[in-house]
């Protein structure tokens, strides 16, 4: 396959960037998308270039570091595929393919298409856990949980915070980063305690970081690579009511 | 001479951990603010330890080369976790999990660590359950389990094909709250570079602020490492990208003991390798293993696609060969069983390198729904990699490499040889001998993380003379100026080879002679001949052209492969030196008559601990006697 990549080069945060573009022969259809640009910068350090920065490291499309808009949608063409998991045979032979990173005002370039995600981290910080010390935990039977809530848990805790919900939203929300992490633990009854406290710490926190409203355009769903639901929006803003109106504090 | 006393506590093997646990000196809850320990290494092992110490008063820094800890590699294991709970009721036991775990590692590892690790393996699950980590359960309410690789019982939890990941979420979550807390201090984006040793002891360690690349030395009472394994020295293996040798090797050339390197595991459900381009193997779970049925055509060439071939032309050849276990044979067997029968040509696909895994029978009998609930998300991801569908048509699969049993030497207390210095998880040697069972690699970072190193941890910085001691000290200008020299030669390199194509040059030569079968001459040949790739590279590899004051993921890569490359001529050595074949560790020249791995406990029954001696030195070769008082030294059969 021959491919052309327009790629975003940026040197540092604080540099301007812009799109340059590289002719690529002899990909292989079987390739992923990250080795292609693998082999790019292969190309790019014989020629005494500087290599393309991006970020992966499982390449298994679960540990949610790599992500790449890819032509204007957020890792790319397949639903629900990260990058990673994205092969060149869903391109065409001769295509171009504009590779830009994840454009959110609080995820700022650190260079090329490498971003800062860090306030993800914080906003799991401010209440992400359950508050249980190692060491003294009942036995795991004690208290019986219906698959039903398990396996709801489960769908919301697949998130793997790789941050294309942010990057699909035109406000830049992380509204559905923050509901999974709030329906995954809201769920199970371990989780349930600090439920009205850990909803209003993370959307206080999601909101002091910069990230935009919810406009229900659920272009954040569309572009999931797990495929979360939005409906956990719709239940953390309830659970977030809730908290707000009728918890003590 | 390494100082080897294990410190394992006297008396029956179910009373050693409480014994010791009262033995052990504590420090007073008011005087645990005093004390300052470094973590290096955020997946399971890392993150749990990094959490609990905080909650016990410590002041933990954690440092992760991710750029969040929520990234570390644990959060790619797909299957399970084992525990003893024996809530299927089908006769498991904290010492059957001990049992099948030492005779699973082919009787090369501590019985008092092993047994411990099944002793408190009830507990990490109890722990996940109270974080919130969304197991599988029953219709009842209860947990759920499943059966895997190497065992006869159903212990196994799991949370859908995602259960590194939701277990990582958990200990991350309480890293998460203590970083909130203020008890730990986070430094992402960080790599170490070095350890800083004063008067004998750990006391700190060297950084390199990944994006700035600012180098800095940061002091404390006590390091631990729970850096993971050295997979990656194959270059193609199913470790994530950065997976690399670097930090345990640093601590290697600073005094620490390196514990049996040549033990790697070769998992058998891999996607086999499609091309040249290849960066990395795709593990698939070996819950698959459960229903999946394994085979090859029996006619050498028959590329008739499978559905074509009738079932008498078919060779299941696990279920041929090992009745009791058949196609849960443990990893090693599955592995080495899959490279016999593609080396006589039978092996399926276009490049002959694979083994059929088939759910053909699964599906028939309890039909898509079930299989898809068990295994949906692996079967979509094997499509999605090889645009095939599982549900139609068999799994292709290949061995690769997976996991590292070999890994720094550490007493019962899981310290190194250097006093001060912690070792867990993958980074260490201890649990697993020669070969490691399926679900068992998140037990042991759990354990170590969450259960056994805050306990040992507090008897070291209550007993041992630490002095004060911060950056100011000699030592750590001495590190920095090392680190720093190291840097600028690496920057140095303006050859013509990519640090990635010499990288993937070692890779096959550790593939072909130090991989899943070994022998003397193939040995002999890869030390001749990383010397000489060792030389190319410093003559000839290229880290072009950002500086060292920035992000600069080539001089990142060049540092670690520099390191693979010494590395990688240890773990030759130990594979040469152990002249039996057990576990991962296959020696042709030691084989049953039938092809089984021929042991040698007369004269390997033991540890091999090398010593690094100098960079222009043979390393020397240190002995532990491993003692059997609690198992006998059986000849492994699955049969």
């Amino acid at each position: 396959m021959k491919i052309t990549l327009k790629i975003w080069r940026q040197k540092k945060a604080d540099t301007k960037g812009k799109l340059v573009a590289y002719d690529l022969n002899n990909i292989d259809p079987k390739q992923s998308f990250l080795e292609t640009l693998d082999t790019l910068n292969q190309q790019l350090i014989a020629k005494g270039e500087e290599p393309v920065a991006f970020e992966s490291d499982c390449r298994e499309g679960i540990c949610g570091v790599c992500g790449l808009y890819i032509s204007g949608t957020a890792h790319g063409p397949l639903r629900e595929t990260t990058t990673c998991q994205l092969h060149m045979r869903t391109f065409k032979d001769g295509e171009t393919i504009t590779v830009e990173p994840w454009r959110a005002k609080p995820f700022k370039v650190i260079k090329d298409l490498v971003v800062d995600r860090s306030p993800f981290d914080r906003i799991i910080q401010a209440g992400g856990f359950v508050s249980v010390n190692a060491g003294n935990a009942p036995d795991g039977n004690i208290v019986p949980i219906s698959k039903k809530a398990a396996d709801t848990a489960m769908d919301a805790a697949a998130c793997i915070g790789c941050g294309a919900c942010v990057a699909a939203c035109k406000n830049g929300s992380a509204m559905l980063f923050v509901a999974a992490k709030v329906a995954h633990l809201a769920h199970l009854p371990q989780g349930s305690i600090e439920g009205q406290k850990r909803v209003r710490a993370m959307i206080a926190q999601m909101d002091a970081e910069g990230f935009g409203s919810c406009t229900n355009t659920y272009e954040c769903g569309a572009v999931c690579p797990k495929g979360i639901s939005v409906d956990f929006i719709a239940e953390m803003n309830r659970r977030w009511l809730g908290a707000t109106l009728f918890d003590s504090k | 001479m390494l100082n080897l006393d294990a410190k394992i506590p006297s008396g029956p093997i179910e009373l050693k951990w409480q014994k010791h646990k009262f033995e052990m000196k504590l420090v007073n809850p008011a005087n645990k603010r005093k004390f300052n320990i470094i973590v290096v290494g955020t997946g399971l092992a890392g993150a749990s330890a990094a959490a609990t110490l905080a909650e016990l008063g410590y002041n933990v820094d954690a440092f992760c080369f991710h750029d969040s800890p929520r990234r570390a590699h644990s959060i790619a294991a797909q299957g399970g976790i084992n525990a003893a709970k024996n809530y299927p009721n089908d006769g498991d036991s904290i010492f059957r999990l001990f049992y099948d775990t030492i005779k699973g590692g082919d009787f090369r590892a501590r019985e008092a660590n092993v047994y411990r690790l099944a002793e408190v393996s009830n507990a990490v699950i109890d722990q996940c359950v109270a974080q919130g980590v969304p197991f599988a359960r029953e219709y009842g309410g209860y947990l759920d389990n499943r059966s895997f690789g190497g065992a006869q019982v159903s212990r196994t939890f799991y949370a859908r094909g995602q259960t590194g990941q939701q277990l990582l979420l958990g200990a991350y979550q309480s890293l998460m709250r203590q970083a909130s807390a203020g008890q730990v201090k986070l430094h992402p984006r960080t790599e170490m570079l070095d350890v800083v040793i004063v008067n004998g002891q750990a006391r700190g360690i060297v950084t390199r602020n990944l994006v700035t690349g600012s180098i800095e030395t940061w002091a404390a009472h006590a390091v631990v490492l729970a850096t993971g394994g050295y997979s990656n020295v194959f270059y193609l293996s199913t470790n994530a990208k950065t997976c690399n040798v670097t930090a345990a090797f640093r601590a290697y050339k600073r005094g620490a003991g390196f514990a049996n390197p040549c033990y790697t595991q070769i998992h058998p459900t891999c996607i086999p390798q499609t091309g040249e381009h290849q960066s990395k193997l795709t593990l698939m779970s070996e819950s698959l293993r459960n229903d999946g049925r394994v085979w090859v055509p029996k006619q050498k060439g028959d590329k008739r696609p499978p559905a074509q071939i009738p079932e008498n032309e078919r060779d299941y050849y696990l279920e041929r060969k090992y009745p009791s276990f058949g196609n849960l044979a443990p990893r090693d067997i599955a592995s080495r069983s899959a490279k016999e029968v593609c080396d006589q040509n039978l092996g399926i696909g276009p490049n002959g390198n694979g083994v059929y895994l088939d759910f053909a029978d699964a599906l028939n009998r309890v039909g898509a729904k079930v299989i898809g609930e068990r295994y949906g998300n692996l079967f979509e991801m094997y499509e999605r990699i090889t645009a095939d569908d599982p549900y139609k048509t068999p799994m292709r699969i290949f061995p690769a490499p997976h996991y590292t049993m070999g890994g720094l030497w550490v007493d019962y207390n899981l310290m190194s040889t250097i006093p001060g210095l912690h070792v867990i998880g993958e980074a260490n040697f201890s649990d697993h001998g020669a070969n490691r069972l399926g679900a068992s690699a998140l037990m042991q970072g759990l354990a170590d993380g969450y259960f056994i190193l805050p306990y040992t941890i507090g008897h070291y910085l209550a007993s041992a003379q630490l002095s004060d001691v911060d950056t100011s000290h000699s030592e750590f200008a001495a590190a920095l100026a090392d680190v720093q020299a190291r840097n600028a030669k690496l920057l140095r390199l303006k050859g013509k080879r990519s640090v990635d194509s010499i990288h993937r040059e070692l890779g096959q030569l550790m593939w072909h002679n130090v991989g899943m079968s070994r022998n003397a001459a193939g040995l002999l040949q890869t030390l001749q001949r990383i010397p000489e790739l060792r030389e190319e590279f410093w003559q000839n590899a290229i880290v072009l052209p950002a500086s060292g004051e920035e992000f600069n993921q080539e001089l990142e890569k060049a540092g670690r492969v520099a390191d693979f490359l010494e590395f990688a001529e240890l773990l030759t050595r130990d594979a040469l030196e152990r002249r039996e074949s057990c576990g991962g560790h296959f020696r042709n020249e030691y084989q049953q008559e039938d092809g089984e791995a021929k042991r040698d406990d007369k004269n390997y029954a033991h540890v091999a601990v090398w010593e690094h001696k100098g960079d222009d030195k043979t390393p020397e070769r240190n002995i532990e006697q491993l003692k059997y008082e609690n198992v006998a030294l059986v000849t492994r059969s699955y049969k």
